[in-house]
């Protein structure tokens, strides 16, 4: 691994000039504007609380919210997929809203996730929406994944060793754009590790002023890296404001 | 048909009521005993007759007669059940329905009914369900109803979508709608006529009665009353009641300096004191509750006579507002302070003089205030205007004008709203089941729906099944079902259940409360721990917090506060030293100038000759502005253009409600940024909106490079209005009433806290998540109708710029106008409390007259 030329291979990795390169542990990623993590030299794509079928999860219980949520966030995916070709994909956990998730997948939306995981690894991590394997599903079921120096897994843990690289908290920075104020998803890390933004389209955000990020990061400095339309914006934590 | 087109029939009364009239030394009024005939006959009525003319007793006379007359129903006869052959309903039964907006003046009527009755030993029994109505009493009352339900339109509803129903309503004769002209001005109107035309299917012997202050269309009034047909438009009779002697009405002259902006007229507090003082009784109304706040506390301050002066609005506390409405009836008060929470109401002890602080904003409005003051019907009411600021004094002297000639402009009747219909299908579901058919004809009976297309009403019961998606995937989840027999059901108990949680159409906003804390400094922490343990300062709308950010100051408790944070369901603020806070909150435009006392204010702008009844300061605040600049034509648009301290301003006067420029703020600012014009901001009163931007406004247009006319055009109501609304944090809060209204998602209640949050979806994901995958859905339509006449006021804005299609008359200035002036004052115009403040807020406020005036 060449450690000093990772920018300039991000560069050629087809990421485009919009997105950022993060080192985390040593490494360079790719932190995309869509919201996922891309690491070159593996070719793995990473993805946080997809929360698919939570539309039909409120359906359930009368919440007749438009069920279109799963197909918008599978078809972002798919955009990814297209864009990095990888060999491999992490799903962070929270992949499904709940435990019977898969069950109400559309046809549709199940050929969809067929054909994004044919041909390549796919690593289902578990969450707390989806603690149980869902085998039918095919792909691997795990509570953490590690490759090289990364480990992947669903909650970002306290004192957790350098190259976690996690999700649940769905973290999301507010920042002052010249008096306007934007509410973005985002990437939040020190450079060590990383807690990756919600990918589902009805996944809420958490601020990551909010005190459940606290003490995840030595001295609470980080980075926010925000989500724009078309590219990945570095805030230093402190400079995020409060809800 | 009103009553002068006939005499009243003599002497209709039973001799019973004669008896009473006469023992209080009253006689019958013409339009009371016009009201009986027309209910003799079976006849639906509208009554509109002004406060004080003995409007309730009117309504409930009919019933009071009929009742008495029917002999006694406690006898072995009530309670039997006999067969109608549509169904077994109790003998006797509910007779009379009473619907108020107000549940509090439900149970006020109630105990005003009960004096006539108890005297004329009349075998009536009367009841109230509210809210507040025990679950027992409640229960009692389905199966054995009173003869009179005094009740509010959310409780109609709930007894509505029951099995019941039929039952309970099949032997109703009458409904009594009282204050008709507030209730169809909003969604609980069309919720209302919904279950009206319910109402009219049940009992087909039912006949209407409403009761309404003067409007501008009394038709609309009249056909909401009864079920309108096919092809035909059907009306109530119209009764009005002799008017009584023309109100008397005047500005305040006042001898102090008048403002330029600002809505708390503290220049004028020592007149109004001295008014009180003059009076027996006062109302002062004022247009929010801050102002309220304010100036019931500035009063007090130099009320060196210790007046009994009361402070009366929605958000205090309910006991504390009976207690003031109690001293009031009793004559015990000298004075009270209240916002439109008294607009409505009951009859008030002997008021002589009334107050309008700050615009009058509509004629109606206006004179449904002043009719509060005297309610002896021969002597005129009185009532003083008192503006805040120099606009106000030109919207002051339209309503007054308006007033002279009895112009009223209520708003015409509302279209029905489809998340309305959508609650009212499932309400109908949760009751007997119903065919599709037989539902749509009787909705289109109520006259809001009575334009109601198949298509729409099939779009919302497809809504109210699966959710209206073109992806058919909730069918298994369907809240109701068509059974074999053709009929909607809900599909098990757990949705009825909902329903009930979620009936009504008023949707409160989230309020939080605030607490005061010790500032953690610019860079702060992760919220909580720290900072805990202050006092709590109130309550504060939860939508007002959302768009401050950390650092941002506003005025709240009569204090600048800066906002540090929310901590578990409170806002956490600090004591701020800065003399102007950042944000203003924006509760001066509550009620929109209405459109035409806007015109009237034009037409008084563009005549000069008429600036003779304008107080001297106001009078020479136009001349100098004849002369700097130019006042406007009736039906042009003044645009201004003029730098000042390194930016270069942009000012127009469209006089189209606050709501309404601040929708053309939005849109002229996404024009200038395509026009490269770099603009900077905007601020919106209710006359004018003024801009700023980097770039040289008039330069370029003097050079043809910036077209006013094109900037203005109408087409920006397309594609640019279009991209604005996608991300518009308005018609997300727009959306999310009508999705809360309809059902999509459940209501938040008080003690249902935050932590829940990751156990709902935020409307803001849903609507986007809607409108890219089906932008046609009919819960975006019912969204984009009502921002076309709410929150945004694009319906008003539309009319404006296509009245001023090439009317615009662009001035190039060399600095501030006369007229620019109160508009640039609203950039950080909230009072600011404390005098040291005050003096540095009127110093910014002479700098900048001088130098339009100077």
């Amino acid at each position: 691994m060449n450690l000093t030329a990772a920018p300039a291979e991000c560069a050629i990795s087809a990421a485009g000039e919009t997105d950022r390169c993060l080192r985390i542990a040593g490494l360079s990623l790719v932190a995309d504007a869509a919201g996922a993590l891309y690491w070159p030299e593996e070719r793995l794509l990473a993805v946080a609380d997809l929360h698919l079928e939570k539309g039909s999860s409120f359906a359930r219980r009368g919440s007749l919210v438009p069920p279109y949520d799963t197909a918008d966030t599978l078809s972002r995916l798919s955009a990814l997929v297209r864009r990095y070709a990888p060999q491999a994909v992490v799903a962070l956990g929270d992949s499904f809203h709940d435990q019977q998730g898969s069950e109400r997948l559309s046809l549709a939306d199940r050929m969809t996730l067929g054909q994004l995981m044919r041909g390549r690894d796919w690593v289902w991590i578990t969450g707390n929406h989806d603690p149980e394997p869902m085998h039918a599903l095919g792909g691997l079921f795990t509570a953490a994944f590690a490759r090289g120096p990364l480990l992947f897994r669903h909650e970002p843990t306290h004192n957790g060793r350098d190259g976690e690289i996690a999700g649940h908290l769905h973290p999301v920075a507010q920042v002052d754009m010249g008096g306007r104020y934007l509410r973005r998803r985002c990437f939040a890390s020190d450079g060590r590790r990383m807690v990756m933004p919600a990918f589902g389209a009805y996944a809420g955000g958490l601020n990551v002023r909010h005190r459940a990020f606290a003490g995840l990061f030595a001295g609470d400095d980080f980075v926010a890296h925000v989500l724009g339309r078309a590219a990945v914006h570095a805030f230093a934590g402190a400079h995020c404001l409060p809800d | 048909m009103s009553i002068l087109d006939r005499p009243a029939p003599a002497a209709d009364l039973p001799d019973r009521f004669l008896r009473w009239f006469a023992q209080r030394g009253w006689e019958a009024r013409a339009h009371q005993l016009e009201l009986l005939a027309r209910a003799r006959e079976g006849r639906s009525s509208l009554l509109i007759a002004p406060t004080g003319a003995g409007k309730t007793l009117a309504g409930f006379l009919p019933t009071l007669v009929e009742l008495s007359e029917a002999g006694s129903r406690g006898g072995p006869s009530a309670g039997r059940l006999v067969s109608t052959g549509r169904g077994i309903r109790r003998e006797g039964g509910l007779h009379t329905l009473y619907i108020s907006p107000l549940k509090a003046l439900a149970v006020d009527i109630a105990r005003n009914l009960e004096r006539p009755v108890a005297e004329m030993e009349l075998p009536i029994r009367l009841e109230t369900r509210t809210g507040d109505t025990p679950v027992s009493k409640r229960q009692r009352q389905r199966r054995d109803p009173p003869d009179i339900l005094l009740t509010t339109p959310e409780q109609v509803a709930l007894l509505l979508a029951s099995a019941d129903a039929p039952y309970l309503f099949g032997s109703l004769r009458r409904v009594i709608l009282d204050e008709l002209h507030s209730l169809v001005l909003s969604k609980r109107g069309d919720l209302l006529s919904l279950d009206l035309a319910r109402l009219f299917a049940l009992a087909p012997q039912l006949a209407t009665i409403g009761l309404s202050a003067t409007v501008a269309e009394p038709d609309d009034l009249c056909r909401f009353l009864v079920p309108q047909q096919e092809g035909r438009v059907a009306s109530a009779d119209l009764i009005i009641a002799a008017g009584g002697a023309q109100p008397h009405v005047t500005m305040l002259d006042t001898a102090e300096h008048l403002p330029w902006a600002g809505h708390t007229a503290r220049h004028a507090l020592p007149e109004i004191y001295a008014l009180i003082k003059q009076h027996k009784t006062t109302l002062v109304f004022v247009n929010t509750r801050s102002q309220a706040e304010m100036l019931f506390q500035e009063l007090w301050r130099i009320n060196d006579d210790n007046l009994a002066i009361a402070l009366h609005h929605g958000s205090l506390d309910v006991t504390q507002r009976r207690k003031v409405e109690d001293a009031m009836a009793a004559g015990r008060l000298r004075a009270v302070v209240c916002t439109s929470s008294l607009d409505l109401g009951i009859d008030w002890g002997d008021v002589d003089l009334v107050i309008n602080v700050g615009a009058p904003k509509g004629s109606s409005r206006l004179l449904q205030r002043i009719g509060r003051a005297n309610h002896r019907l021969d002597e005129p009411s009185r009532g003083i205007l008192v503006p805040a600021n120099r606009f106000e004094v030109l919207e002051c002297r339209a309503a007054i004008d308006a007033v002279a000639e009895n112009a009223q402009d209520t708003p015409p009747l509302r279209t029905g709203a489809l998340d309305v219909l959508a609650q009212h299908v499932l309400g109908r579901a949760c009751g007997e089941p119903f065919l599709a058919d037989e539902l749509f004809d009787e909705v289109r009976m109520a006259a809001p729906y009575a334009g109601l297309t198949r298509a729409d009403f099939d779009a919302v019961l497809d809504f109210v099944a699966t959710g209206g998606y073109a992806l058919k995937s909730y069918e298994r989840f369907a809240k109701i079902r068509q059974g074999a027999d053709g009929r909607w059901r809900v599909s098990n108990p757990r949705i009825a259940q909902q329903y009930r949680l979620n009936v009504g159409t008023i949707v409160e906003a989230d309020m939080l409360k605030v607490r005061l804390v010790r500032s953690r400094g610019p860079r702060g922490g992760y919220a909580g721990g720290v900072m805990r343990g202050g006092r709590l300062l109130g309550e504060i709308e939860e939508y007002f917090i959302e768009q401050l950010t950390h650092g941002d100051t506003f005025v709240f408790a009569g204090e600048v506060l800066r906002y540090e944070a929310i901590v578990d369901n409170e806002v956490y603020v600090s004591r701020s030293n800065a003399s102007e806070p950042k944000i203003p909150s924006y509760e001066g435009g509550k009620f929109p100038l209405s459109t035409y006392l806007a015109a009237r204010v034009r037409d008084i702008l563009a005549e000069p000759a008429t600036w003779d009844g304008l107080p001297d300061q106001v009078r020479e605040w136009l001349e100098i502005q004849r002369w700097k600049s130019v006042t406007p034509a009736a039906r042009d648009l003044l645009v201004e253009t003029f730098p000042r301290a390194a930016r270069n301003y942009l000012v127009c006067y469209p006089f189209e409600g606050r709501l309404a420029h601040q929708t053309l703020g939005m849109l002229l600012t996404r024009r200038l940024e395509r026009a490269r014009m770099r603009p900077l901001g905007f601020v919106a009163n209710e006359y004018a909106l003024a801009l700023w931007a980097h770039g040289e406004l008039a330069l370029h247009i003097r050079r043809g490079t910036l077209s006013l006319d094109a900037l203005f055009d109408q087409d920006m109501l397309g594609d640019d209005l279009d991209a604005w609304l996608a991300e518009s944090a308005l018609m997300k809060r727009t959306f999310r009433t009508c999705a809360i209204i309809a059902g999509l998602i459940e209501r938040r209640y008080p003690g249902k806290e935050k932590s829940q949050k990751q156990m709902t979806i935020s409307t803001d994901l849903v609507y986007d998540v809607l409108r890219r995958h089906q932008a046609d859905h009919v819960l975006l339509r019912a969204a984009a109708t009502d921002a076309a006449t709410g929150l945004l006021d694009i319906r008003r804005l539309g009319e404006m710029l296509s009245r001023v299609r090439g009317r615009i008359v662009h001035k190039a200035l060399d600095r501030v106008s006369p007229l620019a002036v109160p508009v640039l004052l609203e950039i950080g115009r909230e009072p600011v409390h404390g005098e040291v403040s005050d003096e540095l807020l009127a110093e910014s406020a002479a700098a900048l007259a001088k130098e339009a005036m100077g």
